[in-house]
């Protein structure tokens, strides 16, 4: 392999803070690598763990969660919510087989374009690392079952 | 079938130089269910949102995507344009390949390919967008102003001018905040109280302005328009219906040699008091910790000498239960305590003071009646030298930032000095001389030219005392040589910071702060005066270091916002609000433990014969916020989040 594996990630954010606090990264102009998308929620307590599961099916490589730091939730503990579920979630995740490595979990405020840009570099060097996340492609494949909406 | 428009907005050279929107357009064009895909330099503008009116027109398009900058920036222009088009404004979104796109990646290959993943992401969500329609919500018009300083008391006094309804809500016994506290104010040298007073006096009067005192707000519930307030009345142990506000307990209490607070320590008072003479109310209250009785259980000399019954050694905190509609948070800032600066030995010489306690020294209701005198010995000061930034601007002990007010204050200290001591020398230490704002230069530059004050460009590194002398070391940095001044009393412009609960406050009305405790605003420069939390409005010091001229602004800013909101008969709010599907609600109320705002209520579903055959969950939309916590929690899948509903954000994913 000549190029270097580009990881694809999905980012599930909150708008009050991390969707601010990457806008703000874009108004100051910070470079960061270019594997993220995201998708722009109310809340952090709005992200299903089904969310996640379709993200890593649908192919992504891995998936990052990020909402207010705790205390400073829009909606007073929306991101409590998110933190409990993912604690349950990640054992799921390990006990189905998904390494929980791919699914990272961050607080970004509004004012940290800088950490945001930052953490995006680290998940998209991290991903890169573990390589492709080949395994739903895998399973879909030998059940011939395609995911369907 | 889908008919759906992309425009894709070069934004200038700010898209079109890293995302190719060319290819971006043509590909959309290709994308199932597009059915207009345009690039424009400006779809922002009026010829560009005309575009979209038209596109939307001609094609009978069923959903928009404006790919241009964040939907912070431009979704209600751009909803706007839809509506006036005819579509509904919740079928057009916008595709963020600004801020998160083009402004920071640098390889147009790859710029590209992330914006055509954004875009078509969005067009798979629009396809699943519904009409929604605007919530309306009632408006109760009366509004509350926590805090009683300047700030505090301008907003009410603004609002209430307006003849709108007013609480005023102010924790210590008087109005008056840190103004009242002050000798003579910047740039004009008019005495403080003589200024302050009278407008205490007329909030206090106002049949607008119901004035709550020693009051604390225990928690504030509900959203604009509709807040439930509930606030502490501390017990005063003195009557505010039958006391006059005559004094004699005042006299009569043996326990008179607390430190008073207001006088910063510099002063005592008894223990049943009024915080200063000019207070408002002029109804004292007995401080529970330093009372005689309350420690002893024997005194009660206020109560004998009171001849109107007032005190009232059995009284218990009220509780006050408001309903309110805009909110303006005017708390305040304190001074912060120098003792972190072993070096100048604060707290450790009485003769070094901040620059709060030489106002109350300067003022002429103050301890010394105006008189310029050394803490320690009473005596008059023959060399008074100032160090400003005690604390602002140095990351390493105090706060990074600049408290504003210090390089004023530190001015008129030396005039005042310098007018009440004529052969008086002083000596400034600073790093800058922040002097911006109306005729603020020309007052510093009077204290230099007509009033002698020598500053010294520098720092100060150490206050050590000798021979009854505070002697003053630091460096002239102009000259560059050190120097060593004796002085006989040290002021040390102390930092602004934020009240010591700001944060513990903010939690309870659901605002944000920065990392010092200052309140934040929504925008720094757009939305200065409102938080983050719609309805909930900002004046003073509260939100970051300020004069008065600023604070005074900054409260009619305010009340001039809530008197925008307060023209209203109903608020319309955005429709992202929780539904349940009543059908297969299995009336489990995880939801309800799920919601923070207490929006979900229980529903009976009768039969014909009215027997209830089901209870359900039933969402209020004027209670409901949007964060979708219930919907994650849903268990049967019964509840959705209207505009972030599971499809649109499964087809989001789907999409990338």
């Amino acid at each position: 392999m000549s190029e270097p594996f580009e990881p694809k990630i999905i980012a599930f954010v909150c708008t009050y803070c991390t969707y601010a606090g990457a806008d703000l990264a874009g108004t100051s102009r910070l470079k960061y690598a270019p594997n993220v998308r995201i998708i722009r929620l109310p809340c952090t307590g709005r992200i299903s763990p089904m969310f996640i599961l379709k993200a890593l099916q649908k192919g992504a490589d891995g998936v990052l969660i990020s909402g207010c730091h705790p205390g400073d939730c829009h909606f007073t503990h929306g991101n409590y919510h998110a933190r409990r579920r993912w604690m349950v979630f990640r054992a799921l995740l390990e006990f189905i087989g998904i390494p929980p490595e791919r699914v990272k979990y961050s607080w970004i405020s509004a004012a940290e374009g800088v950490k945001f840009a930052e953490f995006i570099n680290k998940v998209t060097e991290d991903i890169r690392k573990l390589g492709p996340f080949e395994q739903y492609t895998q399973l879909i494949e030998e059940t011939e079952a395609a995911a369907s909406l | 079938m889908a008919k759906i428009g992309v425009f894709i907005c070069h934004c200038g050279e700010n898209i079109g130089a890293k995302v190719d929107c060319t290819r971006l357009a043509a590909a959309m064009g290709e994308h199932p269910g597009v059915a207009v895909s345009v690039e424009y330099k400006y779809f922002c503008s009026d010829p560009g949102q005309e575009s979209v009116k038209r596109a939307i027109r001609d094609n009978n398009l069923t959903g928009v995507v404006v790919a241009a900058c964040s939907p912070r920036m431009h979704e209600a222009t751009f909803r706007k344009a839809c509506a006036e088009a005819g579509l509904n404004p919740y079928l057009c979104e916008i595709a963020n390949i600004r801020e998160q796109c083009s402004w920071v990646h640098t390889d147009k290959d790859m710029a590209t390919e992330k914006a055509m993943d954004i875009t078509r992401s969005m067009v798979e969500k629009v396809k699943r967008n519904n009409k929604l329609q605007p919530i309306e919500v009632p408006v109760t018009r009366r509004a509350l102003v926590i805090g009683g300083g300047i700030a505090g008391i301008q907003a009410a006094l603004d609002i209430a001018n307006a003849g709108q309804d007013v609480v005023l809500v102010e924790r210590e016994p008087s109005l008056g905040g840190h103004m009242a506290q002050l000798s003579e104010t910047f740039p004009t040298l008019d005495c403080s109280q003589c200024i302050m007073t009278p407008r205490m006096v007329e909030a206090a009067q106002h049949p607008k302005i119901r004035l709550l005192t020693y009051a604390e707000i225990e928690s504030v519930d509900g959203y604009i328009g509709n807040f439930k307030v509930r606030v502490r009345m501390k017990s005063r142990y003195v009557d505010l219906d039958r006391c006059t506000g005559c004094g004699d307990c005042i006299t009569k209490c043996p326990a008179k040699k607390i430190s008073s607070e207001f006088d910063c320590s510099l002063g005592k008072r008894t223990a049943i008091y009024t915080p200063f003479a000019q207070s408002v109310p002029n109804i004292p209250v007995i401080d529970k910790a330093n009372c005689i009785y309350f420690k002893n259980g024997k005194c009660k000399i206020c109560a004998k000498t009171c001849q109107c019954d007032a005190i009232n050694f059995e009284m218990q905190d009220e509780f006050i239960e408001l309903e309110i509609g805009a909110i303006v948070v005017a708390t305040g800032f304190q001074v912060q305590n120098n003792t972190m600066y072993g070096e100048y030995g604060y707290g450790k010489y009485p003769d070094v003071i901040n620059g709060l306690q030489f106002e109350r020294l300067a003022s002429a209701s103050g301890p010394t009646a105006g008189k310029i005198l050394r803490p320690s010995d009473g005596k008059e000061p023959e060399n008074v030298v100032f160090i400003q930034c005690a604390g602002s601007r140095d990351p390493s002990k105090g706060v990074r930032y600049c408290s504003k007010i210090c390089c004023m204050y530190t001015a008129k200290h030396a005039m005042l000095y310098a007018h009440k001591v004529h052969d008086g020398k002083t000596n400034i230490f600073y790093m800058d001389i922040r002097a911006a704002g109306k005729g603020y230069d020309e007052f510093s530059r009077r204290a230099i030219e007509d009033d002698e004050a020598s500053y010294v460009r520098g720092r100060v590194s150490k206050v050590w005392q000798e021979n009854g002398k505070l002697m003053v070391r630091g460096v002239d940095t102009l000259l560059g040589r050190p120097v060593e001044i004796a002085a006989d009393m040290v002021v040390l412009a102390t930092a602004m910071i934020s009240q010591p609960d700001a944060k513990e406050f903010a939690k309870t009305i659901g605002i944000g702060y920065d990392e010092y405790g200052f309140y934040n605003e929504a925008h720094l420069k757009l939305r200065p005066v409102e938080s983050s939390t719609a309805g909930v409005f900002l004046a003073g010091a509260c939100q970051s270091p300020k004069d008065i001229p600023d604070s005074v602004a900054q409260a009619s800013a305010t009340a001039s916002k809530v008197l925008a909101l307060f023209s209203k008969e109903k608020l319309e709010r955005e429709p992202v609000v929780a539904t349940n599907n009543e059908a297969t609600c299995a009336g489990c109320w995880g939801c309800v433990l799920a919601c923070p705002y207490n929006a979900i209520e229980q529903k009976d579903i009768l039969d014909r014969s009215g027997k209830i055959i089901k209870r359900v969950a039933s969402v209020n939309p004027g209670l409901c916020q949007g964060c979708g916590t219930c919907v994650t929690f849903c268990r049967s899948n019964s509840l959705d989040l209207a505009g972030f509903t599971e499809k649109q954000i499964f087809a989001e994913v789907m999409g990338l």
